[in-house]
């Protein structure tokens, strides 16, 4: 029998799956306190007795791989020249990696800039600008402000060829690390992030990880791959697209509710769904992920009920406003609180939706209608996400609510709000074990092996009990 | 290094035909051309220009709103550091049986350096561009 051990160093706990290669299925999970700040060894240490306990007895494995969202995951800044353009490019690169961004600027890095840059002390930092053959005084003008700078992480350097070699020999003074790689956005109509994610993967194993103390756990496990959102991203990729030998579930979206944010991942071209509609902006990346900041179920309780408004959260929870408003001041009071009584609940099922409703319409296209000399004209911005087949749920809002499909339900299209191009009938799906970033580990070494463990645990919902309902939309048309 | 110029037709104009055959000629004349296409605000223009860093902006208009779309585009390029980028327009630019001389002069007060009528031949672009790059060099 041959097994895989896939490590989540989370911020709270270390999360481990047991594999099973032949059978491609899972074996057991276990979980302990996430202890980055003393020794990771302990959380993982315990995590491990728990698994044996369940396995009855650890077995051998064949390999043991990790991804890390531990010591406040891994923090980047990006730079680049005009905002909608290269610096855009950047952020994309930045998050496809799984960054957690602290910083986005665009054009000549002032001396404030400069400042707060430090102030956020990144993990690294992505320099980008110009197109190939394109600017090249920006990017030697934010070089030289940051070589000159007390900022002493890693550089990336995926901007204008033409100077790059220029650019890592004024970085490498001040012994930086300084990565070179291929432009982000070598032309104005391509967009070219996975060179510079896969530079950031690099930095990240080879300095980042013992940066943060997780190198510690060495003895017990091969490789830190890559951060966790990285992982998840990656298994979602797989799942879309398939690999050797085994066809992919085509075009899919990922949502993942979580504390401090929402992410949302999708994976496929995007490109119109209807003939004759006009692309505008930037290219889109294929696996494309966006992070909602200020959307978390405990952490961001106030914005999302500053964007939806109290009586639509309440109305949606299926609650009066005092019991609405009671149930958020205890959230607000205690970010730890998991719901215990009914209240809090059905109060977490209309957090979780708003979030989700408001993350997938800012991660999904818009089209509009444009009146020309000629006629109207449809022009379509972001992706077109209309013809997805699927919408997969990961994450505990998700997996331990009582209808995940009200959830991911919310995801979709709605009527009353035709202009965004969200997925108009997807199957449903819930990630319930949690392995869509175990599969994402486990796709660096056993791709076929890592597909079929992903697909067969994905648990089908019904779509019959799903109500479509944009809690957004209803917002405005109440 | 070969020249960079930056075209596309301005504002909610969706005639693309003729600015797609001009593009095509001016890359086979040698310059690098960023082809913004149909449909293009004047903002985007000037973006994609910053960031190519681009020699000229030929900005093409059909549908008669030429006036309107262009407008201000030259304090633009001076407000996003083009200060001295070469602007050219082209195309039907104004609506009815206007005089020439008038149009002309109402673009070249807008910031162009050149305004084209209907029916210009590519070679006449391409001879401009010459002599006003060589002019550049010479200064």
């Amino acid at each position: 029998m041959s097994v895989a051990l896939l490590i989540d160093f989370g911020s709270t706990w270390t999360k481990l799956r047991a594999l099973d290669l032949d059978s491609r299925t899972l074996m057991a999970t276990a979980q302990g306190p996430s202890t980055v700040a003393s020794d990771i060894n302990l959380g993982l240490d315990e995590a491990l007795a728990r698994l044996g306990d369940a396995l009855g007895g650890l077995p051998p494995f064949a390999y043991r791989l990790a991804s890390s969202s531990a010591a406040g995951g891994l923090r980047m800044v990006t730079i680049g020249l005009v905002r909608e353009l290269t610096a855009e490019a950047a952020r994309q690169a930045a998050l496809g990696a799984g960054a957690k961004l602290c910083g986005s600027f665009a054009y000549r890095l002032t001396a404030a800039d400069v400042r707060e840059v430090e102030a956020r002390a990144p993990d690294i930092v992505l320099l980008c600008g110009g197109t190939d053959g394109g600017n090249r005084d920006a990017i030697l003008h934010n070089a030289q402000a940051l070589a000159r700078s007390a900022i002493r992480c890693p550089v990336v350097v995926a901007g204008n060829r033409e100077v790059t070699d220029e650019i890592v020999a004024m970085l490498s003074e001040g012994r930086r690390l300084v990565m070179p790689t291929a432009n982000v956005l070598p032309a104005l109509d391509t967009l070219d992030i996975e060179p510079a994610r896969i530079a950031i993967r690099d930095v990240f194993m080879r300095r980042i990880v013992s940066a943060k103390g997780i190198d510690r756990a060495s003895a017990r496990i091969d490789h830190v791959l890559m951060p966790t959102p990285a992982a998840v991203l990656e298994g979602a990729r797989i799942l879309a697209d398939g690999v050797e030998g085994r066809e992919g579930l085509g075009p899919l979206v990922v949502v993942d509710p979580g504390g401090a944010t929402t992410d949302v991942h999708s994976i496929g071209a995007g490109e119109p769904s209807e003939p004759g509609v006009i692309r505008y902006g930037l290219p889109e990346p294929h696996a494309k992920r966006t992070v909602e900041g200020d959307l978390g179920m405990r952490h961001n309780v106030a914005a999302i009920v500053a964007a939806v408004g109290l009586d639509t959260l309440a109305a949606n929870a299926g609650l009066g406003i005092e019991e609405a408003g009671g149930a958020l001041s205890r959230v607000e009071a205690s970010v730890e609180m998991l719901p215990a009584t009914d209240i809090e609940r059905q109060m977490d099922g209309a957090l979780v939706r708003a979030a989700v409703d408001i993350a997938m319409k800012r991660h999904a296209g818009t089209v509009e209608t444009v009146y020309t000399a000629q006629g109207p004209v449809q022009v379509q911005r972001g992706k077109d996400l209309s013809a997805v087949g699927w919408v997969i749920g990961t994450g505990g809002a998700i997996v331990h609510a009582r209808d995940p499909a009200s959830i991911l339900a919310v995801a979709c299209t709605d009527t009353r709000d035709p202009g965004s191009l969200r997925p108009r009938a997807p199957r449903l799906a819930v990630d319930a074990d949690y392995l869509l970033y175990a599969a994402g580990l486990l796709a660096q070494v056993d791709p076929v092996a890592a597909f079929d463990c992903a697909r067969n645990h994905l648990r089908l919902l019904d779509p019959a009990c799903a109500p479509p309902a944009s809690i957004l939309a209803s917002a405005r048309t109440r | 290094m070969p020249r960079t110029l930056v075209t596309g037709v301005i504002g909610a104009d969706t005639h693309i035909v003729g600015n797609r055959i001009l593009s095509m000629a001016l890359e086979d004349a040698g310059y690098r051309v960023v082809s913004l296409g149909a449909l293009t605000p004047a903002g985007d223009f000037i973006k994609a220009a910053v960031e190519t860093a681009a020699d000229a902006i030929l900005v093409s208009s059909l549908y008669g709103q030429g006036e309107l779309d262009c407008r201000g585009f030259r304090d633009l390029c001076v407000e996003a550091g083009l200060e001295d980028i070469l602007l050219y327009v082209g195309g039907n630019l104004v609506v009815g049986k206007q005089p020439w001389e008038a149009v002309e002069r109402r673009f070249l007060d807008m910031g162009f350096d050149r305004v084209f009528p209907p029916g210009t031949r590519v070679e006449t672009a391409l001879t401009a561009l010459a002599d006003d790059f060589a002019a550049r060099e010479n200064r």
